[in-house]
């Protein structure tokens, strides 16, 4: 489904350069849902940007569905961290511009775009505008819109990052449903080891800058999982075990910055 | 609330009116300067009888919208390229704001000589005040569209033009607005002031000849009525923007 193979980005010159992700690689089957997680500054929205095809690779490539992204791709997906919502638009406009852009007509999109708002659980909010909504209602929005563009693999950059704790386990579950429901394919950007161990199916950490390949940590928890889930002792073994390998490389990011 | 403070905001000027009326009849102003407000206020049926207010009205409506509507075409356009070109907008856009704070209307002998004793002096120097916060409003409705805005664009395969339509334009819609809005009131303005000093046209040129003929109630209650045009035209676009900031 996707295969990144030897991805490396380096910003400025080769003599006065920074390396943001180095020699990534790494496979999702279809279906799948995989979580790169990773301190701050490790590359991970570097990495995001590239397999979105929004930014391109110093060396490197991304494979999706056999064919290499050379720029923004129609079976990939994206949600971005910061909320982005088209504020002149209402939900159901918002949720229905992939569509709008196929040259689908309005009865027609409106509809598709309503299974899904019902989706995201944004059911009767259809006509309201976005400064109407709670910020985690408008993330919603912004998922529900990437998925009515029906992209074979979405991407998305830590989506819950603005939001409160609860808010995220909530959403949390949201995404799990959604995901069950679509068989979606999914790669997660996060900093947030719950986040990651609720979701995913793969955990793939990532060391301090330069962003490297770590390790490759399979989820072992019974599905489907639901925000309960992480009172159990599993789910806190799989959160302690990330823990281990994301402590060193978060406190060489704190030495990095004078901590 | 809003109801609320606008109503204060009316008593208070009711009472200023009021003040004035019994200054004037205490002899603390001149009343062959001053006429009395129930004086100015009789005379406004006469401007309509008489001094055809409602026709001169049109014909400063009529100019200033078309100085507004000009500086629309020409200023978006404007904005847009200034935005498209970063070259140019460093080299243009201290020019636009220097030329926003300048009192224009004083050049207009100038214009006079290149347009004559017409209606096109008075668009033109309408136009050219109006033109400069339309074209920095543009540029800054343009420049402040939050970055990831364009990235769902790209990420939805959006080229340039079709990003330009889909989300620069309406995402910078309120801020062009505020650029219009503004250009209306500067044209105004300047079209009153035009009709003024080269008495022809609409409403300058009937306060001109009112106050020519020393008809002192009938020049307070033209100037009356000038104010109340601008008061409506800036309630209609402040309810407009408002609208669509709430939209923004």
């Amino acid at each position: 489904m996707l295969s990144v193979k030897g991805v490396s980005k380096r910003f400025g010159t080769a003599s006065d350069g920074v390396t943001a992700v180095d020699d990534v690689s790494f496979d999702i089957r279809p279906g799948e849902f995989v979580s790169v997680i990773g301190p701050s500054g490790c590359g991970k929205s570097t990495l995001f940007n590239i397999i979105a095809g929004l930014q391109a690779a110093t060396s490197g490539q991304v494979i999706v569905e056999g064919t290499a992204v050379r720029g923004p791709h129609a079976a990939v997906g994206t949600v971005f961290q910061e909320e982005s919502c088209f504020p002149w638009r209402t939900v159901v406009d918002n949720v229905a511009f992939p569509l709008e852009l196929s040259g689908m007509g309005k009865a027609e999109r409106h509809e598709r775009a309503r299974h899904f708002i019902d989706l995201v659980g944004l059911r009767g909010f259809e006509r309201r505008m976005p400064s109407e909504l709670s910020g985690g209602m408008r993330q919603r929005v912004c998922i529900a819109r990437t998925l009515a563009g029906q992209p074979r693999l979405l991407l998305m950059d830590e989506p819950f990052a603005a939001l409160d704790e609860q808010t995220r386990l909530l959403l949390g579950d949201k995404v799990l449903q959604i995901q069950q429901q679509l068989r979606q394919t999914t790669l997660l950007i996060t900093h947030s080891i719950t986040e990651a161990v609720q979701l995913s199916d793969r955990v793939l950490v990532m060391t301090y800058r330069p962003g490297r390949f770590k390790r490759l940590v399979p989820i072992e928890l019974p599905r489907p999982r639901t925000a309960d889930a992480v009172t159990s002792p599993e789910f806190g073994a799989a959160v302690a075990s990330l823990w281990a390998d994301l402590r060193e490389e978060a406190s060489r990011g704190m030495q990095d910055a004078g901590g | 609330m809003r109801a609320g403070a606008a109503l204060f905001g009316l008593v208070v000027v009711a009472g200023l009116v009021g003040l004035v009326q019994v200054a004037i009849g205490a002899g603390f102003i001149d009343e062959y300067t001053v006429p009395r407000p129930m004086e100015i206020a009789a005379a406004l049926p006469r401007l309509v009888r008489e001094e055809h207010v409602a026709s001169r009205f049109l014909v400063s409506a009529a100019e200033t919208f078309a100085a507004g509507a000009l500086a629309t075409v020409v200023g978006t356009a404007l904005g847009a390229a200034l935005f498209r070109w970063p070259l140019l907008r460093r080299s243009f856009e201290p020019w636009a704001a220097v030329l926003a704070a300048a009192p224009l209307v004083l050049a207009y002998p100038l214009f006079l000589v290149l347009f004559g004793r017409s209606s096109v002096t008075v668009v033109v120097i309408a136009f050219v005040s109006a033109l400069p916060p339309v074209v920095l409003q543009t540029v800054s409705g343009f420049s402040s569209v939050r970055p990831v805005l364009l990235a769902v664009g790209r990420s939805f395969g959006l080229g340039r033009r079709s990003e330009f339509r889909h989300v620069l334009l309406p995402a910078a819609l309120p801020s062009v607005f505020t650029g219009l809005r503004l250009a209306l009131m500067f044209g105004l303005i300047n079209v009153i002031g035009v009709e003024f000093l080269i008495n022809l046209g609409g409403l300058g040129a009937l306060i001109n000849d009112l106050s020519e003929r020393y008809d002192l109630p009938g020049t307070w209650a033209a100037i009356g009525f000038v104010v109340l045009v601008s008061v409506t035209f800036f309630v209609l676009l402040d309810g407009g923007e408002r609208w669509l900031r709430q939209r923004g």
